[in-house]
């Protein structure tokens, strides 16, 4: 028992571990990122999941025809960005309800990416360059970790502190959860609620749309339909296990990512533990923790905006 | 009289018209066939595709081909085979174990259309089953992967602990154990077919472990990609993945179905189409392996040798005696090897492998 607690934990801190573990999570953050945005806007877009699959056909797609990863990360905001305006479109400008249209949204992107996927299936292209810092990267143990990762991860860190930021210590951020968490009376005081949450979604989408475009850029360097395989409705549930904040997003990304890598290692130990028991550990921590801030009162207790998922129709 | 004459022609040209719509429909054969994951997933599904394509290719002018792709297994795939046996459809293949039961409900209801299910074991008067013997291509990489390998450790990623997947794991440890005797296996159970990262992480923890050849029972070339990072050896899985991993691939299991779907649609032109079971391997050619590369000629030299005693009937995976994990020796009900029963309900690891089957 102590002696498989040990190897366990050796491989808990090896840095081949964390690396991928880096990797694994990153996905998660950036589409969570973007998703908790829009919805401490007020609005819950379901069409993640849609998004993040047509930002991974078209930021293959871009990148394989430019040559270029920054080019392939671009054409994937953009694509997440175009999903979000078709779904802000229909959810602000036609006041269509949101979880029916997140869900099409879905749909939709699926389809749609694996049109413009079909052409790219097979084609390869050389993976987003790692970071070299001479003399930092070949640091022993950190020197990987802190300095040698791809540009989509510090970038996904980059984005939370930023969102963090703009959500607390900035003027536009406190407007933005004014109309999160009530839209009658943001409306009332002059605010634009529309026009916001346009720009929420947007971001949102954008994220998504990045965090695809990882999948096909870095993570695994080719494109096949269907590729985000449901890392779109897990960014959507740690949005949630944040309870809306974005450093317990980041905790809950690395969580996820740590504890579904873990699983997979453990079984290459032999140790006899049973796969199926392993494999639900990252949602019976999510369902812990849950309950856990449902009986916190105060400030450690959950953000949901107030106004989530209400459609808003302004009176003229 | 003149009312009369109206309602005749009226009749007539309705008769006409109805027989000239209908005859296209008459003169050819919907062929429909349900898939698993994207046609685009560069496995089990692309080779389906490939299988679908090539009966297009010989008898098209005879038939009209219709898929459904990522068609989950489970109450959605019944609604699917469903709709394909309602629009007409008079041939159906349904092409993942999941499938089973759904395509058995289907077919008890549409008593005029013909099913064929890939990879199960329930037939009716009106179901097929038919499935290739994958296991003889796992035994000739098991002997590869021994000669291969430097460290002794192979790494297996695997989906569900089906019999084809455990029989799979099993021929790979008998071919392997022939070479070295003392070989290991690290087993990852993904709990999926088809998800490129997942893939690639369990291919990324089999190698920190110190594994050095990789094989995969699930679909994506994920692993092939993450072998050839590490500058590591693997195979192939259901189709050719070389593009993949030009330098990491040794060969590939290619699942070649074209010929089987050609001669079924044809049984059913013919009108001569009857409910059977085929399992077919190397040897008919259902199982086909991909070019041995990457390996020294003498590595190459056994591998075609071992294929050709499998398909002269000389050599057998399972011969006997088999002995499993916990020592016994498995009764040998098969002329000198288990029997086809006895591999299609596998629910156990030979000697030498050391995990557990999940939920054993």
């Amino acid at each position: 028992m102590l002696n498989a607690l040990g190897q366990i934990l050796g491989l808990i801190f090896s840095v081949n571990f964390i690396l991928t573990v880096i990797t694994a999570s990153t996905p998660l953050l950036l589409a969570a990122s973007g998703e908790l945005v829009a919805e401490r806007s007020g609005v819950l877009n379901l069409g993640v999941e849609g998004m993040m699959i047509m930002g991974a056909a078209c930021g293959f797609a871009g990148a394989y025809l430019s040559e270029s990863t920054i080019i392939g990360a671009i054409c994937g905001i953009l694509a997440g960005a175009a999903m979000a305006a078709i779904f802000a479109f229909l959810t602000l400008g036609l006041a269509v309800n949101q979880v029916a249209t997140g869900l099409a949204l879905t749909i939709l992107g699926t389809g749609l990416s694996g049109l413009i996927g079909a052409g790219f299936v097979g084609q390869r292209i050389v993976p987003a360059a790692q970071l070299h810092l001479p003399g930092l990267t070949e640091l022993p143990v950190v020197g990987r970790i802190l300095f040698g990762q791809d540009a989509f991860v510090y970038l996904s860190f980059a984005l939370i502190v930023g969102i963090w930021l703009f959500l607390y210590r900035t003027r536009s951020g406190l407007v933005l959860r004014a109309v999160g968490d009530n839209h009658a009376s943001a409306h009332a005081l002059g605010y634009p609620v529309l026009k916001i949450r346009l720009l929420a979604v947007l971001f949102g989408g954008g994220c998504a749309g990045l965090a695809g475009a990882f999948l096909p850029l870095a993570y695994t360097p080719f494109f096949i339909p269907g590729m985000t395989a449901g890392r779109g409705w897990i960014a959507l549930a740690l949005v949630v296990f944040a309870s809306w904040r974005p450093g317990r997003l980041v905790a809950g990304a690395y969580l996820f990512g740590a504890v579904t890598f873990l699983q997979l290692s453990v079984q290459g130990l032999g140790l006899g533990i049973p796969p199926q028991l392993m494999s639900s550990l990252p949602y019976l921590a999510t369902i812990v923790v849950l309950v856990l801030i449902s009986r916190t009162r105060g400030t450690a207790g959950s953000a949901a905006p107030a106004s989530l998922g209400v459609v808003f129709v302004p009176d003229r | 009289m003149k009312n009369r004459i109206v309602v005749v022609a009226a009749a007539a040209i309705f008769a006409v018209a109805a027989a000239t719509l209908a005859a296209p429909a008459a003169e050819k054969l919907k062929v429909g066939f349900v898939y698993l994951g994207p046609v685009g997933d560069f496995g089990w599904t692309y080779q389906h595709e490939v299988g679908r394509q090539g009966l297009v290719k010989a008898l098209g002018d005879k038939i009209d081909t219709t898929y459904l792709e990522n068609v989950n297994e489970g109450p959605d795939s019944e609604r699917s085979i469903e709709q394909l046996a309602r629009t007409g459809h008079k041939l159906i293949f349904t092409t993942s174990f999941g499938y089973m039961d759904p395509t058995i409900k289907v077919a008890s209801r549409f008593p005029k259309v013909d099913f064929e299910h890939a990879t199960g074991f329930k037939r009716a008067t009106n179901v097929s089953t038919y499935s290739g013997r994958f296991y003889e291509g796992r035994y000739i990489q098991g002997m590869i992967a021994a000669k291969m390998s430097k460290t002794g450790v192979l790494g297996y990623i695997v989906s569900f602990p089906i019999p084809e997947v455990i029989s799979g794991i099993n021929a790979t440890m008998l071919g392997a154990q022939t070479v070295n005797p003392n070989i290991k296996v690290k087993i990852i159970w993904v709990s999926t077919w088809f998800d490129p990262g997942k893939e690639a992480d369990a291919a990324k923890a089999l190698a920190d472990q110190g594994a050095d050849v990789l094989m995969q029972h699930t679909d994506s070339p994920a692993a092939m990609q993450i072998a050839a990072q590490r500058g590591l050896l693997a195979f192939g899985q259901d189709s050719d993945m070389i593009k993949f991993g030009p330098k990491t691939q040794l060969t590939a299991i290619v699942d070649n179905w074209a010929p089987y779907y050609v001669q079924r649609t044809k049984d059913v032109l013919d009108g001569t189409w009857k409910s059977t079971d085929t399992w077919g391997g190397l040897t008919s050619t259902l199982v086909v392996m991909a070019p041995y590369t990457n390996m020294p000629d003498d590595v190459k030299k056994m591998a075609m040798d071992t294929e050709a005693a499998i398909k002269a009937g000389t050599l057998h995976p399972f011969k006997c005696p088999i002995v499993d994990q916990d020592g016994n020796t498995v009764p040998c009900k098969g002329d000198g090897h288990l029997d086809d029963g006895q591999i299609l309900s596998m629910n156990f690891y030979v000697k030498g492998v050391d995990d557990k089957i999940p939920g054993k």
